[in-house]
């Protein structure tokens, strides 16, 4: 039976060390499959311009390529390379929210994450995604100092 | 002390004396700009507004209200069968989750909900009441839920016929769906139509979103700082909207989208507090509004003159049937374009259902229509109902929300700013979409329309209210005899399409998403 492991990026330091330690956890488990995910922070209840309406969806488009061209692309390559099954997943969302529904979706054993990168008044009105994560989370959730 | 009195009289005197002198040198260019405007948009006027003969019923409020009672009938009273549904859809709860980061339903509506709600729910209201009195909003809030299946019908259409480009940007709304879908039916004068349509959107956004908005932003700011020359804050106005829609500054235009929502909250806030505070006044008021409605309680034209500025001014305020909201909800991510629709009736409702019924609540409520204590019917000054201060317009609403909170009339002139400018927004948007269907996109086509635009912000500040008003109106039910009579020959397909969505409803192929 494999273990399917979920990490959420997040293109800083800190998902960089998610992802190393998940992946320590992965050989320790032996037969494991890791799925890479990286949240494009968005809601769908923002305000734009019919302009920004009207381009929206090339837009979309970009910030995707663009996220799995930084961001998910390398990590599954450093993956492959030390001979994990691995696949990445590219979503616009609400972090917490949509970390969750990914490893619901996935079958995910458990999520592991780097500690939060908000800081200042950010975090201070609307929590961190982490800590957010950690209180709704589905499966048990892993941070990483 | 003699001398002392004779000096300051003689000060006086000469004051008063260069007082009108320097006032009618600083009108001069303003009376000029509106004569000139008065006398060029005059017959385009007449003939929109021409009356039935023998009565003073325009004949394009007969068009917009059938044409809306039509679609109510035709599609079965869909604003009251799907109200729940399309909330349901703004929600999300249809939403598929692998479409996260498009367009969705809140911001199409949003988006379309910020080029309607504006100056015609502040200035356009008490225009109808200051003309039409109390009885006018019943009218007008008729005219907005009949409203509701007329945008169901246009914007179901602009999503189905958009253009979707290889680069992934769309395009829609009236000029599409006419050209497409009369060829697609074998119907012949689509293209026609559809530059007819695309002319009066032109003259549209240039009217009624652009220059009303200029001139009711500068009577409400002139309203605080004393009188001063419209062009003076028509330039302001030119210069601001030409750096974002020339200069590509979105973040001024990023910054009042995320603004004028919250306005929008805080005015119908303080409308709500205002009416609450004289809650025993709410009875006597909608008595105002019903026996109004029926009887005209003395106002010019009776019951046919309310009922006229009531049709009329929530057609200018909701744009319902006009076409234009059809250029804002096209860009809608969705497999079925029906639920744009749906979304789209929520439009008219909250628009002048809701926020129009606000302004004209708070206007009656604060006792600044005169009305005589004998007889109980309106006290008439020339067309308009007499006024506590002789306020009209925009000028009427902020003395009506002033006689609650001195301080309104400073918020409501940021109110008025920024939704005068975000309407200016969304129309150079739609006035560009019909500009670039008739001479094609490119960079010199594009920039000529866009100076053109800011060129009409000046005029529309410095011209008086009436020919501005007169010519906005009529520009944009010139849009709506276009695109009504489209409407008519296109609604079956608006049918098929709601047929097969309910029976995919029902049978639960179509279902909600699990969040």
């Amino acid at each position: 039976m494999t273990s399917k492991i979920m990490i959420g990026l997040d293109g800083h330091g800190s998902g960089e060390r998610a992802l190393a330690y998940a992946t320590k956890l992965a050989k320790v488990i032996g037969s494991c499959e890791l799925v890479v995910v990286y949240v494009i922070e968005w809601s769908p209840y923002s305000f734009q311009t019919p302009e920004e309406n009207a381009e929206r969806h090339k837009r979309r488009e970009e910030e995707i390529s663009t996220a799995m061209d930084r961001v998910i692309n390398p990590a599954l390559a450093s993956l492959k390379k030390a001979g994990f099954s691995a696949k990445g997943i590219v979503r616009h969302g609400h972090v917490a929210d949509t970390l969750n529904d990914l490893s619901d979706e996935e079958n995910a054993e458990q999520i592991v994450v780097g500690r939060s990168t908000e800081s200042g008044l950010v975090k201070r009105f609307f929590g961190s995604s982490t800590a957010n994560l950690v209180m709704h989370a589905n499966v048990p959730v892993t941070v990483v100092g | 002390m003699k001398f002392y009195q004779k000096v300051m009289l003689s000060l006086g005197t000469a004051s008063a004396l260069v007082s009108p002198a320097v006032a009618q040198e600083a009108m001069t260019l303003d009376e000029k700009v509106n004569e000139a405007f008065a006398a060029f948009t005059g017959p385009f006027v007449n003939l929109i507004f021409a009356p039935f003969p023998g009565t003073s019923f325009p004949w394009i409020v007969m068009w917009l209200v059938v044409a809306a009672t039509v679609f109510t009938i035709y599609f079965s009273f869909v604003q009251l069968k799907f109200f729940k549904h399309a909330i349901s859809l703004v929600k999300g709860d249809y939403s598929d989750p692998n479409d996260a980061g498009e367009v969705s339903h809140f911001q199409a509506l949003a988006t379309a909900l910020s080029g309607t709600v504006g100056l015609g729910n502040i200035a356009g209201v008490a225009v109808a009441v200051g003309i039409g009195g109390p009885g006018a909003t019943f009218w007008m809030i008729l005219a907005g839920l009949m409203g509701m299946a007329s945008k169901f019908t246009e914007c179901t259409l602009g999503v189905k016929y958009r253009n979707e480009y290889p680069d992934g940007t769309v395009s829609g709304g009236p000029m599409y769906y006419i050209s497409k879908g009369f060829s697609e039916l074998g119907l012949p004068g689509g293209k026609i139509l559809a530059i007819l349509f695309s002319i009066f959107c032109i003259l549209g956004a240039l009217g009624g979103g652009n220059m009303f908005q200029a001139n009711q932003a500068h009577a409400q700011i002139s309203g605080i700082t004393g009188a001063y020359p419209g062009w003076i804050t028509g330039v302001i106005f030119a210069a601001v909207v030409f750096i974002v829609i020339v200069g590509g500054v979105k973040s001024i235009a990023r910054v009042t989208e995320k603004v004028v929502p919250f306005m929008g909250i805080l005015y119908v806030g303080a409308s709500l507090v205002i009416i609450l505070m004289n809650y025993d006044q709410i009875g006597w008021a909608f008595g105002q509004i019903f026996s109004g409605a029926f009887s005209g309680l003395g106002v010019a034209g009776g019951m046919v003159g309310a009922l006229i500025q009531g049709f009329k001014r929530a057609a200018f305020s909701n744009e319902a049937g006009v076409g234009s909201a059809a250029i804002a909800h096209s860009a809608v991510r969705t497999k079925e374009p029906i639920t744009e629709g749906f979304v789209s009736l929520l439009e008219p409702f909250i628009d002048t259902v809701v926020i129009c019924t606000m302004t004209a609540l708070v206007i009656t409520i604060s006792g600044q229509l005169i009305s005589d204590p004998a007889t109980g019917l309106y006290v008439l000054d020339g067309a308009h109902i007499a006024t506590v201060d002789g306020n009209t317009g925009v000028a009427l609403t902020s003395a009506a929300f002033a006689s609650a909170f001195s301080w309104f009339p400073y918020v409501l002139a940021v109110a008025v700013v920024l939704f005068a400018f975000s309407t200016m927004i969304s129309w150079s948007y739609y006035g560009l979409k019909s500009w670039t269907y008739l001479f094609g996109e490119g960079q010199t086509s594009e920039l000529v329309f866009k100076v053109i635009f800011c060129v009409f912000i000046v005029i529309g500040a410095a011209a008086n209210l009436g020919p501005v008003i007169d010519f906005s109106d009529a520009a944009i039910f010139a849009m709506a005899v276009v695109n009504i009579t489209a409407l008519y020959f296109l609604m079956k397909v608006v049918k098929q399409e709601l047929l097969s969505y309910v029976a995919r409803l029902a049978s639960g192929e179509i279902k909600k998403f699990t969040h």
